[in-house]
Protein backbone atom coordinates (compact mmCIF):
# COMPACT_ATOMS: atom_id res chain seq x y z
CA UNK A 1 0.00 0.00 0.00
CA UNK A 2 1.22 3.51 -0.80
CA UNK A 3 2.14 5.78 2.07
CA UNK A 4 -0.80 7.69 3.58
CA UNK A 5 -1.13 11.27 2.33
CA UNK A 6 -3.44 12.64 5.01
CA UNK A 7 -4.80 12.03 8.49
CA UNK A 8 -8.22 13.31 9.57
CA UNK A 9 -8.98 13.32 13.29
CA UNK A 10 -12.38 13.87 14.92
CA UNK A 11 -13.30 14.29 18.58
CA UNK A 12 -15.84 15.90 20.88
CA UNK A 13 -16.29 15.75 24.65
CA UNK A 14 -12.90 15.10 26.25
CA UNK A 15 -11.27 15.86 22.93
CA UNK A 16 -8.76 18.50 24.01
CA UNK A 17 -6.81 16.17 26.29
CA UNK A 18 -7.03 13.34 23.79
CA UNK A 19 -5.75 15.63 21.01
CA UNK A 20 -2.84 16.73 23.19
CA UNK A 21 -1.83 13.10 23.55
CA UNK A 22 -2.21 12.27 19.86
CA UNK A 23 -0.81 15.45 18.30
CA UNK A 24 1.89 15.66 20.97
CA UNK A 25 3.03 12.16 20.08
CA UNK A 26 3.40 12.70 16.34
CA UNK A 27 6.84 12.42 14.80
CA UNK A 28 8.11 15.79 13.48
CA UNK A 29 9.25 14.03 10.31
CA UNK A 30 5.65 13.34 9.24
CA UNK A 31 4.94 14.75 5.79
CA UNK A 32 1.22 14.04 5.88
CA UNK A 33 -1.55 16.61 5.89
CA UNK A 34 -3.22 16.47 9.31
CA UNK A 35 -6.78 17.74 9.70
CA UNK A 36 -8.63 18.07 12.99
CA UNK A 37 -12.32 18.59 13.70
CA UNK A 38 -13.05 19.10 17.39
CA UNK A 39 -16.52 20.07 18.65
CA UNK A 40 -16.21 22.87 21.12
CA UNK A 41 -18.31 25.40 22.95
CA UNK A 42 -15.80 28.23 22.58
CA UNK A 43 -16.19 30.96 19.97
CA UNK A 44 -12.94 30.19 18.14
CA UNK A 45 -10.27 27.51 17.95
CA UNK A 46 -7.52 30.00 18.85
CA UNK A 47 -7.12 28.56 22.32
CA UNK A 48 -7.10 24.96 21.10
CA UNK A 49 -4.43 25.85 18.53
CA UNK A 50 -2.37 27.43 21.29
CA UNK A 51 -2.76 24.44 23.61
CA UNK A 52 -1.74 22.04 20.86
CA UNK A 53 1.20 24.16 19.78
CA UNK A 54 2.70 23.76 23.22
CA UNK A 55 2.81 19.98 22.93
CA UNK A 56 3.27 19.51 19.19
CA UNK A 57 6.49 19.06 17.26
CA UNK A 58 4.49 19.85 14.12
CA UNK A 59 3.11 23.34 13.31
CA UNK A 60 -0.56 23.83 14.29
CA UNK A 61 -2.81 26.34 12.49
CA UNK A 62 -6.46 27.06 11.83
CA UNK A 63 -7.53 26.03 8.32
CA UNK A 64 -8.20 29.02 6.04
CA UNK A 65 -10.76 28.86 3.25
CA UNK A 66 -9.37 28.83 -0.32
CA UNK A 67 -5.85 28.10 0.91
CA UNK A 68 -4.09 24.88 -0.10
CA UNK A 69 -3.96 22.11 2.44
CA UNK A 70 -0.43 21.84 3.76
CA UNK A 71 1.60 18.75 4.40
CA UNK A 72 3.45 18.38 7.67
CA UNK A 73 1.05 20.81 9.33
CA UNK A 74 -1.87 20.24 11.72
CA UNK A 75 -4.88 22.21 10.47
CA UNK A 76 -7.99 22.72 12.62
CA UNK A 77 -11.55 23.35 11.49
CA UNK A 78 -12.69 26.83 12.62
CA UNK A 79 -15.50 26.91 15.17
CA UNK A 80 -18.94 27.44 13.68
CA UNK A 81 -18.09 26.31 10.14
CA UNK A 82 -18.01 22.97 8.38
CA UNK A 83 -14.57 22.34 6.93
CA UNK A 84 -14.38 20.65 3.54
CA UNK A 85 -11.53 19.80 1.20
CA UNK A 86 -11.97 20.41 -2.52
CA UNK A 87 -10.66 17.87 -5.02
CA UNK A 88 -7.83 20.29 -5.93
CA UNK A 89 -6.80 20.13 -2.25
CA UNK A 90 -7.97 23.57 -1.19
CA UNK A 91 -10.03 24.22 1.91
CA UNK A 92 -13.64 25.33 1.76
CA UNK A 93 -15.96 26.39 4.58
CA UNK A 94 -19.73 26.24 4.87
CA UNK A 95 -22.37 27.37 7.34
CA UNK A 96 -24.90 24.80 6.20
CA UNK A 97 -27.05 23.43 9.01
CA UNK A 98 -25.46 21.42 11.78
CA UNK A 99 -24.86 17.75 11.11
CA UNK A 100 -25.31 15.51 14.17
CA UNK A 101 -25.94 18.74 16.12
CA UNK A 102 -22.41 19.82 15.24
CA UNK A 103 -20.73 22.47 13.13
CA UNK A 104 -17.96 21.76 12.34
CA UNK A 105 -19.11 18.21 11.76
CA UNK A 106 -16.63 15.35 11.65
CA UNK A 107 -18.80 13.53 9.11
CA UNK A 108 -18.61 16.50 6.74
CA UNK A 109 -14.81 16.72 7.00
CA UNK A 110 -14.28 12.95 6.76
CA UNK A 111 -16.59 12.53 3.76
CA UNK A 112 -14.97 15.26 1.70
CA UNK A 113 -11.45 14.19 2.71
CA UNK A 114 -12.30 10.57 1.84
CA UNK A 115 -13.14 11.58 -1.72
CA UNK A 116 -9.95 13.56 -2.10
CA UNK A 117 -7.47 11.07 -0.65
CA UNK A 118 -9.38 7.79 -0.90
CA UNK A 119 -7.02 4.92 0.00
CA UNK A 120 -4.31 7.27 1.23
CA UNK A 121 -6.42 8.75 4.03
CA UNK A 122 -6.37 7.67 7.66
CA UNK A 123 -9.44 8.55 9.72
CA UNK A 124 -9.18 8.72 13.51
CA UNK A 125 -12.16 8.89 15.89
CA UNK A 126 -11.43 9.81 19.49
CA UNK A 127 -13.50 10.43 22.62
CA UNK A 128 -16.91 12.11 22.30
CA UNK A 129 -20.50 12.13 23.42
CA UNK A 130 -22.39 11.70 20.14
CA UNK A 131 -22.30 9.72 16.91
CA UNK A 132 -20.67 12.32 14.66
CA UNK A 133 -17.79 10.83 12.69
CA UNK A 134 -19.24 7.34 12.35
CA UNK A 135 -20.79 7.86 8.91
CA UNK A 136 -17.70 9.73 7.76
CA UNK A 137 -15.41 6.96 8.95
CA UNK A 138 -17.58 4.47 7.08
CA UNK A 139 -17.12 6.55 3.95
CA UNK A 140 -13.34 6.58 4.48
CA UNK A 141 -13.30 2.78 4.69
CA UNK A 142 -15.59 2.40 1.66
CA UNK A 143 -13.09 4.37 -0.38
CA UNK A 144 -10.17 2.28 0.79
CA UNK A 145 -8.85 4.43 3.63
CA UNK A 146 -7.72 3.25 7.04
CA UNK A 147 -9.85 3.65 10.19
CA UNK A 148 -8.43 4.05 13.67
CA UNK A 149 -10.80 4.25 16.63
CA UNK A 150 -9.89 4.95 20.22
CA UNK A 151 -10.91 2.05 22.42
CA UNK A 152 -14.33 3.13 23.80
CA UNK A 153 -13.72 1.47 27.14
CA UNK A 154 -10.84 3.78 27.98
CA UNK A 155 -12.08 6.92 26.18
CA UNK A 156 -13.12 9.78 28.42
CA UNK A 157 -16.55 9.53 26.73
CA UNK A 158 -17.03 6.29 24.83
CA UNK A 159 -20.15 7.10 22.80
CA UNK A 160 -18.42 8.47 19.73
CA UNK A 161 -15.80 5.76 19.28
CA UNK A 162 -18.43 3.11 20.01
CA UNK A 163 -20.73 4.55 17.35
CA UNK A 164 -17.81 4.56 14.93
CA UNK A 165 -17.12 0.88 15.67
CA UNK A 166 -20.80 -0.02 15.32
CA UNK A 167 -21.36 1.81 12.05
CA UNK A 168 -17.98 1.83 10.33
CA UNK A 169 -15.87 -0.75 12.10
CA UNK A 170 -12.16 -0.13 12.37
CA UNK A 171 -8.83 -1.38 11.11
CA UNK A 172 -7.31 -0.55 14.46
CA UNK A 173 -9.09 -0.10 17.80
CA UNK A 174 -6.41 0.95 20.26
CA UNK A 175 -5.90 2.89 23.46
CA UNK A 176 -5.23 6.61 23.32
CA UNK A 177 -1.53 6.32 24.11
CA UNK A 178 -1.05 3.88 21.22
CA UNK A 179 -2.60 6.10 18.53
CA UNK A 180 0.34 8.45 17.87
CA UNK A 181 2.90 5.60 17.71
CA UNK A 182 0.55 3.77 15.32
CA UNK A 183 0.18 6.85 13.11
CA UNK A 184 3.96 7.36 13.10
CA UNK A 185 4.47 3.75 12.09
CA UNK A 186 1.87 3.87 9.30
CA UNK A 187 3.05 7.22 7.98
CA UNK A 188 6.82 6.79 8.11
CA UNK A 189 6.89 3.20 6.91
CA UNK B 1 -15.17 3.98 -12.20
CA UNK B 2 -15.64 4.52 -8.46
CA UNK B 3 -18.74 5.90 -6.77
CA UNK B 4 -17.47 9.44 -6.04
CA UNK B 5 -16.42 9.82 -9.68
CA UNK B 6 -19.87 8.71 -10.85
CA UNK B 7 -21.49 11.21 -8.51
CA UNK B 8 -19.23 13.99 -9.73
CA UNK B 9 -20.48 13.34 -13.25
CA UNK B 10 -24.07 13.40 -11.99
CA UNK B 11 -23.50 16.70 -10.18
CA UNK B 12 -22.07 18.20 -13.40
CA UNK B 13 -25.09 16.99 -15.34
CA UNK B 14 -27.41 18.36 -12.66
CA UNK B 15 -25.74 21.77 -12.92
CA UNK B 16 -26.08 21.67 -16.70
CA UNK B 17 -29.71 20.64 -16.49
CA UNK B 18 -30.52 23.45 -14.08
CA UNK B 19 -28.78 25.98 -16.29
CA UNK B 20 -30.26 24.91 -19.61
CA UNK B 21 -33.73 24.14 -18.28
CA UNK B 22 -34.15 27.04 -15.84
CA UNK B 23 -31.33 29.51 -16.56
CA UNK B 24 -29.61 29.30 -13.17
CA UNK B 25 -25.85 28.87 -13.30
CA UNK B 26 -24.22 27.06 -10.38
CA UNK B 27 -21.09 26.08 -12.28
CA UNK B 28 -19.00 28.61 -10.35
CA UNK B 29 -20.08 27.40 -6.90
CA UNK B 30 -17.42 25.73 -4.74
CA UNK B 31 -17.77 22.03 -5.66
CA UNK B 32 -17.56 20.28 -2.28
CA UNK B 33 -20.44 22.17 -0.64
CA UNK B 34 -22.49 22.14 -3.82
CA UNK B 35 -22.18 18.37 -3.99
CA UNK B 36 -23.32 18.01 -0.40
CA UNK B 37 -26.33 20.20 -1.07
CA UNK B 38 -27.26 18.27 -4.20
CA UNK B 39 -26.93 15.01 -2.27
CA UNK B 40 -29.13 16.39 0.49
CA UNK B 41 -31.79 17.53 -2.00
CA UNK B 42 -31.68 14.08 -3.58
CA UNK B 43 -32.44 12.55 -0.19
CA UNK B 44 -35.06 15.09 0.85
CA UNK B 45 -36.92 14.82 -2.45
CA UNK B 46 -36.75 11.04 -2.12
CA UNK B 47 -34.87 10.43 -5.33
CA UNK B 48 -32.72 7.28 -5.51
CA UNK B 49 -29.85 9.00 -7.31
CA UNK B 50 -28.81 12.45 -8.45
CA UNK B 51 -29.78 11.28 -11.94
CA UNK B 52 -33.28 10.75 -10.56
CA UNK B 53 -33.23 14.33 -9.31
CA UNK B 54 -32.17 15.52 -12.77
CA UNK B 55 -35.28 13.96 -14.28
CA UNK B 56 -37.39 16.02 -11.89
CA UNK B 57 -35.36 19.16 -12.66
CA UNK B 58 -36.23 18.64 -16.31
CA UNK B 59 -39.91 17.79 -15.99
CA UNK B 60 -41.30 19.44 -12.82
CA UNK B 61 -41.39 23.18 -13.32
CA UNK B 62 -42.93 23.74 -9.88
CA UNK B 63 -39.91 22.16 -8.19
CA UNK B 64 -37.62 25.09 -9.04
CA UNK B 65 -38.20 27.23 -5.91
CA UNK B 66 -37.50 24.22 -3.71
CA UNK B 67 -34.29 23.46 -5.64
CA UNK B 68 -33.03 27.02 -5.41
CA UNK B 69 -33.71 27.11 -1.69
CA UNK B 70 -31.90 23.82 -1.13
CA UNK B 71 -28.91 24.90 -3.19
CA UNK B 72 -28.42 28.33 -1.70
CA UNK B 73 -29.83 28.91 1.76
CA UNK B 74 -27.41 28.42 4.65
CA UNK B 75 -28.21 28.38 8.35
CA UNK B 76 -27.95 31.73 10.10
CA UNK B 77 -28.54 33.43 13.42
CA UNK B 78 -29.51 36.86 14.65
CA UNK B 79 -26.39 38.83 15.58
CA UNK B 80 -24.17 35.94 14.49
CA UNK B 81 -20.62 37.05 15.35
CA UNK B 82 -21.65 39.67 17.93
CA UNK B 83 -18.20 41.28 17.79
CA UNK B 84 -18.85 42.26 14.16
CA UNK B 85 -22.18 43.85 15.06
CA UNK B 86 -20.50 45.64 17.94
CA UNK B 87 -17.91 47.05 15.56
CA UNK B 88 -20.67 48.18 13.20
CA UNK B 89 -22.55 49.78 16.08
CA UNK B 90 -19.55 51.52 17.58
CA UNK B 91 -17.37 52.49 14.64
CA UNK B 92 -19.04 52.16 11.24
CA UNK B 93 -22.53 53.47 11.97
CA UNK B 94 -21.28 56.73 13.56
CA UNK B 95 -19.36 57.37 10.34
CA UNK B 96 -22.37 56.54 8.19
CA UNK B 97 -24.43 58.93 10.28
CA UNK B 98 -23.05 61.85 8.27
CA UNK B 99 -25.05 60.80 5.19
CA UNK B 100 -28.55 62.24 4.91
CA UNK B 101 -29.79 58.93 3.50
CA UNK B 102 -28.13 55.58 4.24
CA UNK B 103 -28.57 52.78 1.72
CA UNK B 104 -27.69 49.31 2.88
CA UNK B 105 -27.54 46.23 0.71
CA UNK B 106 -27.82 42.91 2.45
CA UNK B 107 -26.70 40.56 -0.33
CA UNK B 108 -27.79 36.97 0.18
CA UNK B 109 -30.17 37.63 3.07
CA UNK B 110 -31.35 33.99 3.34
CA UNK B 111 -34.07 33.76 6.00
CA UNK B 112 -33.53 37.33 7.13
CA UNK B 113 -31.99 36.92 10.58
CA UNK B 114 -29.32 39.46 9.76
CA UNK B 115 -31.79 41.88 8.18
CA UNK B 116 -33.68 42.18 11.44
CA UNK B 117 -30.43 42.38 13.41
CA UNK B 118 -29.37 45.27 11.22
CA UNK B 119 -32.72 47.03 11.54
CA UNK B 120 -32.44 46.80 15.33
CA UNK B 121 -28.92 48.19 15.20
CA UNK B 122 -30.05 51.16 13.10
CA UNK B 123 -33.10 51.73 15.27
CA UNK B 124 -30.96 51.86 18.41
CA UNK B 125 -28.44 54.16 16.71
CA UNK B 126 -31.30 56.55 15.85
CA UNK B 127 -30.53 56.17 12.14
CA UNK B 128 -33.31 53.93 10.97
CA UNK B 129 -35.68 56.69 9.80
CA UNK B 130 -33.17 57.72 7.16
CA UNK B 131 -32.01 54.25 6.26
CA UNK B 132 -33.14 51.94 3.53
CA UNK B 133 -32.21 48.26 3.61
CA UNK B 134 -32.28 46.32 0.35
CA UNK B 135 -32.38 42.65 1.29
CA UNK B 136 -31.79 40.39 -1.69
CA UNK B 137 -31.57 36.69 -2.26
CA UNK B 138 -31.68 34.27 -5.15
CA UNK B 139 -34.32 32.14 -3.47
CA UNK B 140 -37.95 33.25 -3.60
CA UNK B 141 -38.79 30.94 -0.73
CA UNK B 142 -36.02 32.34 1.45
CA UNK B 143 -37.29 35.87 0.77
CA UNK B 144 -40.82 34.88 1.76
CA UNK B 145 -39.57 33.48 5.05
CA UNK B 146 -37.39 36.52 5.61
CA UNK B 147 -40.42 38.78 5.19
CA UNK B 148 -42.44 36.75 7.67
CA UNK B 149 -39.67 36.93 10.27
CA UNK B 150 -40.81 33.79 12.07
CA UNK B 151 -38.21 31.57 13.68
CA UNK B 152 -38.08 28.65 16.12
CA UNK B 153 -38.29 29.85 19.73
CA UNK B 154 -35.45 27.53 20.70
CA UNK B 155 -33.10 29.99 18.96
CA UNK B 156 -34.20 32.94 21.08
CA UNK B 157 -31.91 32.31 24.01
CA UNK B 158 -28.72 32.19 21.96
CA UNK B 159 -29.84 35.14 19.85
CA UNK B 160 -30.52 37.18 23.00
CA UNK B 161 -27.01 36.44 24.22
CA UNK B 162 -25.64 37.45 20.82
CA UNK B 163 -27.65 40.67 20.94
CA UNK B 164 -26.31 41.55 24.38
CA UNK B 165 -22.76 40.72 23.30
CA UNK B 166 -23.19 43.03 20.30
CA UNK B 167 -23.67 45.92 22.72
CA UNK B 168 -27.46 45.98 22.77
CA UNK B 169 -28.74 47.39 26.04
CA UNK B 170 -32.36 46.46 25.76
CA UNK B 171 -33.78 42.96 25.66
CA UNK B 172 -34.07 41.18 22.33
CA UNK B 173 -37.53 40.11 23.52
CA UNK B 174 -38.62 43.75 23.07
CA UNK B 175 -38.40 43.08 19.34
CA UNK B 176 -40.35 39.87 19.01
CA UNK B 177 -43.49 38.19 20.21
CA UNK B 178 -43.44 34.53 21.20
CA UNK B 179 -46.24 32.10 20.59
CA UNK B 180 -46.12 28.33 21.07
CA UNK B 181 -42.66 27.34 19.88
CA UNK B 182 -42.16 30.24 17.50
CA UNK B 183 -41.05 33.84 17.71
CA UNK B 184 -42.13 36.54 15.27
CA UNK B 185 -40.01 39.64 14.78
CA UNK B 186 -41.77 42.99 15.16
CA UNK B 187 -42.94 43.80 11.66
CA UNK B 188 -42.31 47.50 12.26
CA UNK B 189 -38.65 46.58 11.86
CA UNK B 190 -39.47 45.95 8.20
CA UNK B 191 -40.71 49.44 7.47
CA UNK B 192 -37.50 50.45 5.69
CA UNK B 193 -36.66 47.06 4.22
CA UNK B 194 -37.19 46.20 0.58
CA UNK B 195 -36.97 42.49 -0.17
CA UNK B 196 -36.04 41.61 -3.74
CA UNK B 197 -34.75 38.77 -5.84
CA UNK B 198 -31.18 39.19 -7.02
CA UNK B 199 -28.72 36.61 -8.30
CA UNK B 200 -25.10 37.50 -7.52
CA UNK B 201 -23.97 35.13 -10.27
CA UNK B 202 -25.82 36.85 -13.08
CA UNK B 203 -27.34 40.17 -12.02
CA UNK B 204 -25.69 43.58 -11.97
CA UNK B 205 -25.49 46.60 -9.72
CA UNK B 206 -28.53 46.76 -7.49
CA UNK B 207 -28.34 50.16 -5.83
CA UNK B 208 -25.92 52.84 -4.70
CA UNK B 209 -24.97 51.58 -1.27
CA UNK B 210 -23.19 53.05 1.74
CA UNK B 211 -22.90 49.68 3.43
CA UNK B 212 -23.02 46.16 2.02
CA UNK B 213 -23.33 43.08 4.19
CA UNK B 214 -22.56 39.84 2.45
CA UNK B 215 -21.51 37.48 5.18
CA UNK B 216 -20.74 33.84 4.56
CA UNK B 217 -22.17 33.97 1.05
CA UNK B 218 -18.95 34.15 -0.94
CA UNK B 219 -17.58 31.11 0.92
CA UNK B 220 -19.79 29.07 -1.40
CA UNK B 221 -18.27 30.61 -4.54
CA UNK B 222 -15.18 29.67 -6.54
CA UNK B 223 -12.31 32.19 -6.66
CA UNK B 224 -13.34 33.78 -10.01
CA UNK B 225 -16.95 34.19 -8.90
CA UNK B 226 -15.87 35.60 -5.53
CA UNK B 227 -13.79 38.17 -7.37
CA UNK B 228 -16.60 39.00 -9.77
CA UNK B 229 -19.03 39.64 -6.92
CA UNK B 230 -16.50 41.83 -5.10
CA UNK B 231 -16.24 43.93 -8.30
CA UNK B 232 -20.01 44.21 -8.28
CA UNK B 233 -19.81 45.47 -4.70
CA UNK B 234 -17.16 48.05 -5.54
CA UNK B 235 -19.35 49.29 -8.41
CA UNK B 236 -22.28 49.55 -6.02
CA UNK B 237 -20.63 51.27 -3.07
CA UNK B 238 -20.04 54.98 -2.67
CA UNK B 239 -16.40 55.95 -2.13
CA UNK B 240 -15.60 55.12 1.49
CA UNK B 241 -18.59 52.79 1.68
CA UNK B 242 -18.35 49.77 3.98
CA UNK B 243 -18.31 46.09 3.13
CA UNK B 244 -18.81 43.40 5.79
CA UNK B 245 -17.84 39.80 5.09
CA UNK B 246 -17.93 36.69 7.29
CA UNK B 247 -15.25 36.39 9.94
CA UNK B 248 -13.50 33.44 8.28
CA UNK B 249 -13.60 34.68 4.69
CA UNK B 250 -10.36 35.01 2.81
CA UNK B 251 -9.66 37.59 0.09
CA UNK B 252 -6.23 36.17 -0.71
CA UNK B 253 -7.32 34.92 -4.14
CA UNK B 254 -9.56 37.81 -5.16
CA UNK B 255 -7.76 40.41 -7.32
CA UNK B 256 -10.74 42.74 -7.11
CA UNK B 257 -10.31 42.98 -3.33
CA UNK B 258 -7.61 45.59 -4.08
CA UNK B 259 -10.40 48.14 -4.48
CA UNK B 260 -10.90 47.84 -0.72
CA UNK B 261 -8.89 48.83 2.34
CA UNK B 262 -9.09 46.99 5.61
CA UNK B 263 -11.15 48.92 8.16
CA UNK B 264 -11.32 46.24 10.85
CA UNK B 265 -9.31 43.13 10.02
CA UNK B 266 -10.65 40.83 12.75
CA UNK B 267 -14.27 41.73 11.99
CA UNK B 268 -13.71 41.59 8.20
CA UNK B 269 -14.96 45.12 7.63
CA UNK B 270 -13.58 46.87 4.56
CA UNK B 271 -13.98 50.29 2.92
CA UNK B 272 -14.02 51.08 -0.77
CA UNK B 273 -10.95 53.20 -1.45
CA UNK B 274 -10.47 52.76 -5.20
CA UNK B 275 -13.86 53.03 -6.84
CA UNK B 276 -13.81 51.59 -10.36
CA UNK B 277 -14.84 53.64 -13.39
CA UNK B 278 -18.59 53.78 -13.12
CA UNK B 279 -20.34 51.87 -15.89
CA UNK B 280 -23.69 53.28 -14.95
CA UNK B 281 -24.96 56.84 -14.57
Amino acid sequence: MSLPAAIAIGCSAGGVDALKTVIGGLDPRLQQTILVCCHSSSDTVDLLCEVLRRVSAIPVIEATERHSVRSGVVQLAPTGYHLLVESDQHFALSIDPRVNYARPSIDVLFSSAAEVWQATLIGVVLTGGNADGAAGLKRIRQLGGVAIVQSPAEAEVGTMPQAALDIAGADYCVSLSDIAPLLNRLCLA
Amino acid sequence: MDAPELENIEVDLFVQALQRRHGYDFSQYAPASLKRRVQLLTEQLECKTISGLIERVMHEQQLLPRLLEGLTVPASDMFRDPTMFRALRETALPMLASYPQINIWQAGCAHGQEVYSLAILLEEAGLYERSQIFATDLSERALQQAQEGIYPAREAQQWSRNYQASGGNRSLADYYSARYNLIKLDQRLRRHVTFARHNLVADGVFCEAHLILCRNVLIYFSNPLQSRVLSLFSESLVRGGFLCLGLRESLDYAPSSHDFAVFDEAQRIYRLTNPPERQHP
